[in-house]
């Protein structure tokens, strides 16, 4: 009972991770109907600027960590609204092939720069946070940085909430993934809710990669395909375009994997994420929460 | 039509047979050739192969396929296994000698064999494209190809994660050349054919397809099988070639490399494929020195293209109907 | 339709322009004696990639090697010229890069590499050719059995099996061993299998095995499960990139259990990435720079001058296939590829930096493990085993 406690804590704080990049996935796709596959590199690139950050702010500091955190959202941020406006914008209106294969072109890019730049070889992702282990009296073991993860998330996903429910921006952004051209009709700026929305997308992941690179610290320019395409699958379980939906999908494959990799299957964990996406895309392509959606000719 | 392609639809089987005796004339002298200029023939035509397969599927058929390594993995493995395993047991000591008929009979029945298994797998794999559009194809075949390299990287028999080595080596120039001429051939005949413009249909306008009346199904299914079997033909060469296979070399990245090929060349424009196939891998040999460049001018060459000419380099005919138009 | 043309003959021209800018020596055939000048010895090594530290640190070695020997004048009257190709740690590339080199460039011998998959790829194209290959650090005993032309300077993975096995029962007196495999690594899963033939053939028991794949950054599932059987000593097989994760986990999660490992180990962060909890952790490998042996002083001085870091196992290695290549062709008194072969294989007490080499029938070297301790975050020797 202990072990499966102690495997529900681990799967939990992975997933929590999966559901703030799912969210970033989820949210493009609801308004612009494609994969920014570049989403999971900015996840690197904000575990690296906290890298690096890391080195001028005194370790184990709860000040120090929280401003790494924020600076490195608003630098992520500012990387995902250019990336959208040199290498999306342009293509916006024609094939959504020809983006695709954009999006894909600046993935690689993001991911082999970083390997001229940082190196190949793994770095050690430096202590932003005071660490503690937090024992119970039947031996659950859980990190400080663990209860991070949760905290953090469970913060962003609220504010996340907050901003497209409550602010006119987040209502301009769901109007904008109704009907895009309704929307600019009645005076709502597309470029400028796009750009935010990528940006809000890339400050989560920011976030994200830190969190992660906190728990697993060691950073290393490929850190994000696995993460990201597994952030995917979760987009899609619960729903690609449904906010809450990706939330839910993070936290569960974070659990599904968890479990799987307990097993004599362990080594067939990535290959269970891709089997899960194909099967939800046979089966219930709308997710968990999504709606169906008829293409109309 | 022009005079080039009148005379090819004139005589097309004509032509046919005369590269290939022309292929065979080249290995006849490929002895004076330096060894290392004839390996780099041999990477050019198996490249040729699988970046025209490729464009069957994602330049023909408009169906964006992630996963082509995973295809060339199964002809690999599937080739090598009954070369290594059965070859020995049918002929004996003869398996060693290339030439010898046994041999190549071997050889020629490992490879179609390891093209058929791959064809079978493409029919698994572009089965669930039929629900599938655009970008989650893409992924769902990307998925598909890890899921084959992990599954190949978990069998012991066939080395694991170490791989299979040791496999005899078969491949000359004159079965990579002529298969590269046969691959051409046939993708040519299938999209020029009145059938094949059915290919076509399904890339331009799907519904408007099914809606005349067109099985996009069949269509997109064939497009997979016949793109994967001679993805695995590639694979049986690559493999009678290296004389090593491992499954990290079927990964991600060498999917990514052959789609370069075809978007350089222009999706859906088989000679710019071709041209494509040549400059991208005599380039990176003449550059050596800058090698650790080459993923970040490769990328960079995805999104330039994309952003400026996204019908590919070699696209030279106005009245062409590339997938991608600037 | 000239614009098409025109950008087409742009491109062949950028073709012409950078094959005419390749230094190229066009002499087709595959001489294996050179002409007077200088001596012609490829390399090949994994310079970039993800496994770019192994072959910097090798190839650093290898170079250190060839300008004392120059500095020193030279062998047989001529100049050394090292010619080094960067395989990228990508699969597929080192056949071609030997056939580069072998028939191109015209070297007489080739070294290379750390990886045992890549070293497998180059071989039969050395064999083929009859120039012989040295691999400085590939443990795969398959890389050796490919032909007679095959060396290699270090032990093989089944002896490092049997030697860990035995400092597990010996020293670490642990007689319940889990295993955590990397199976994405036929390394890994070798050198696995070999510890757990030897240890149990000597009476120890396995009480449990996990896998993980490399890249992966989350073992707790595998090692709270592990965790369960309680053995007495972990195992792990793998590289430095997860070990140091996997002992910052089994700390966490509160394992007491010593862990050990082999020679993939090796490299300086795999302290900083594993902190603590690595600390009193053991690992063999080939080298240890802290020997009092005037040999091994000398070299990691010799380095340290020229690299400003302290060489590892794959330094002193490629150092060492250097230095046995060109004694080999001293004593052969040629640099015939048939000649310099057999003196190879007639290797006996070569003084080498990572310990004496003797070459053995099957053209593998004969030669002890080190043993080494991580202590304040340095690497200590503990003991050195030779082998049975």
């Amino acid at each position: 009972m202990i072990e499966f406690l102690q495997q529900l804590i681990n799967g939990l704080s992975v997933g929590f991770v999966y559901a703030l990049l799912a969210l970033g996935y989820t949210m493009v796709y609801g308004i612009l109907r494609f994969i920014n596959f570049a989403h999971s590199d900015v996840f690197m690139v904000g575990a690296f600027c906290g890298f690096y950050m890391g080195k001028h702010v005194p370790a184990h500091s709860l000040g120090g960590g929280l401003l790494v955190i924020v600076l490195t959202m608003l630098i992520c941020a500012a990387l995902g609204i250019i990336i959208e406006r040199l290498a999306y914008r342009p293509l916006r209106g024609g094939s959504s092939l020809a983006v695709l294969i954009t999006a894909i072109g600046v993935s690689l890019l993001l991911e082999n720069v970083g390997q001229l730049v940082f190196g190949a070889d793994p770095k050690y992702f430096p202590e932003l946070f005071p660490a503690k282990v937090y024992v119970s009296s039947s031996g659950l073991r859980v990190s400080s940085n663990q209860l991070l993860v949760f905290v953090v998330t469970a913060v962003l996903l609220f504010a996340l909430q907050w901003i497209v429910l409550r602010t006119r921006t987040g209502t301009a952004m769901r109007a904008v993934s109704f009907n895009a051209q309704a929307a600019s009709l009645v005076g709502i700026n597309n470029d400028r809710v796009i750009s935010f929305t990528f940006g809000l997308g890339s400050a989560l992941a920011a976030a994200g990669g830190i969190l992660y690179s906190m728990n697993y610290p060691s950073i290393d320019p490929y850190m994000g395909i696995l993460p990201g395409l597994k952030a995917f699958v979760a987009a899609v379980l619960g729903g690609i375009g449904n906010i809450p939906g990706a939330a839910l999908g993070g936290i569960l494959l974070g659990l599904i994997e968890t479990f799987v990799k307990g097993t004599r299957f362990s080594t067939y964990t990535d290959a269970i994420a891709f089997g899960l996406l194909i099967v939800i895309l046979l089966f219930r392509p709308a997710g968990l929460l999504g709606k169906f959606q008829v293409e109309k000719v | 039509m022009n005079r080039f392609k009148m005379i090819l639809s004139a005589w097309p089987k004509a032509i046919l047979l005369a590269l290939l005796a022309g292929c065979y004339l080249f290995w006849l002298l490929s002895n004076r050739l330096n060894p290392y200029y004839l390996a780099v023939l041999i990477n050019i035509g198996i490249n040729i192969i699988l970046a025209v397969s490729l464009n069957l599927i994602n330049g023909y058929t408009g169906q964006f396929s992630l996963g082509h390594a995973g295809f060339m993995a199964v002809g690999a493995y599937a080739s090598a296994s009954i070369t290594m395993f059965v070859g020995p047991k049918v002929l004996g000591s003869a398996a060693a000698n290339p030439l010898n008929p046994g041999t190549i009979a071997l050889f020629l029945a490992a490879l179609c064999l390891g093209g058929i298994a791959a064809a079978i797998t493409g029919f698994l794999v572009g089965a669930p494209s039929l629900r599938l559009k655009g970008d989650y194809l893409a992924i769902v075949t990307l998925g598909f190809g890890e899921i084959i390299r992990v599954v190949f990287r978990n069998i012991d028999s066939l080395g694991g994660a170490l791989g299979l080595n040791g496999i005899p080596s078969y491949t000359n120039i004159f079965w990579v050349l002529g298969t590269a001429v046969i691959s051409i051939y046939v993708v040519l005949a299938m999209v020029h054919s009145t059938y094949g413009r059915g290919f076509l249909a399904v890339r331009d306008d799907e519904v408007a397809a099914e809606a005349m009346g067109l099985n996009t199904t069949r269509y997109k299914i064939v497009a997979f099988i016949v793109g994967a079997f001679f993805a695995g033909i590639a694979g049986g060469l690559y493999g009678h070639y290296t004389l090593s296979i491992d499954p990290k070399g079927f990964g991600f990245m060498r999917s990514i490399e052959i789609v370069v090929i075809v978007i350089l060349g222009g999706m859906g424009n088989t000679g710019g494929v071709v041209a494509a196939a040549i400059l991208l891998t005599l380039l990176p040999e003449f550059l050596r020195q800058y090698e650790k460049y080459q993923m970040v001018f490769y990328s960079l060459l995805l999104i330039i293209l994309m952003l400026t000419r996204p019908q590919g380099l070699f696209a030279w005919k106005r009245r062409a109907r590339p997938a991608l138009r600037a | 339709m000239r614009r098409n043309i025109l950008s087409v003959a742009a491109g062949l021209v950028c073709i012409a322009l950078a094959a005419g800018c390749n230094k190229s020596s066009d002499t087709p055939g595959a001489t294996s004696s050179s002409t007077g000048g200088a001596i012609k010895i490829g390399e090949f090594a994994s310079l970039t990639g993800s496994e770019a530290t192994f072959g910097q640190m090798s190839h650093h070695g290898t170079e250190l090697a060839i300008d004392q020997l120059n500095a020193a004048g030279g062998v047989l009257g001529q100049k050394l010229e090292l010619h080094t190709e960067d395989d990228q740690s990508k699969q597929g590339e080192s056949k071609t890069i030997a056939k580069k080199l072998i028939s191109r460039d015209g070297v007489v011998a080739l070294l290379g590499e750390v990886a045992s998959s890549r070293s497998l790829e180059a071989a039969p194209v050395c064999q083929e050719n009859k120039i012989p290959q040295i691999s400085p650090s590939s443990t795969n005993p398959k890389v050796t059995e490919i032909g007679d032309y095959i060396f290699r300077v270090c032990f093989t993975d089944p002896q490092q099996g049997k030697v860990l096995a035995q400092f597990a029962h010996t020293t670490l007196k642990a007689h319940k061993v889990a295993i955590l495999t990397d199976a994405a690594s036929a390394y890994s899963v070798g050198l696995a299998n070999y510890f757990r033939d030897a240890f149990t053939a000597a009476g120890g028991q396995i009480t449990s095995e996990g896998k993980y794949s490399g890249g992966d950054k989350d073992f707790s599932a595998q090692l709270t499960s592990i965790k369960g059987e309680n053995p007495d000593a972990l195992f792990v097989p793998g590289y430095y990139t997860e070990v140091g994760l996997i002992a910052r986990q089994a700390h966490d999660l509160g394992m007491k259990a010593p862990l050990f490992g082999g020679d993939g180990w090796e490299s300086s962060e795999l302290v900083n990435i594993g902190g603590a909890a690595v600390e009193g952790t053991y690992f063999s490998t080939h080298f240890s720079p802290e020997e009092k042996d005037p040999v091994v002083e000398k070299f990691v001085h010799d380095f340290q001058a020229k690299y400003s870091v302290t060489p590892d196992a794959m330094a002193a290695l490629g150092y060492d296939s250097a230095m046995l290549l060109v004694d080999a062709m001293k004593r052969a008194g040629s640099t015939e590829g048939p000649k310099v072969r057999d003196a190879l294989a007639a290797t006996k007490d070569f003084p080498g930096v990572a310990g004496k080499i003797t070459i053995d029938p099957q053209r593998n070297a004969t030669k002890p493990l080190v043993i080494l301790q991580v202590k304040d975050g340095k690497f200590h020797l503990v003991e050195k085993i030779a082998p049975q």
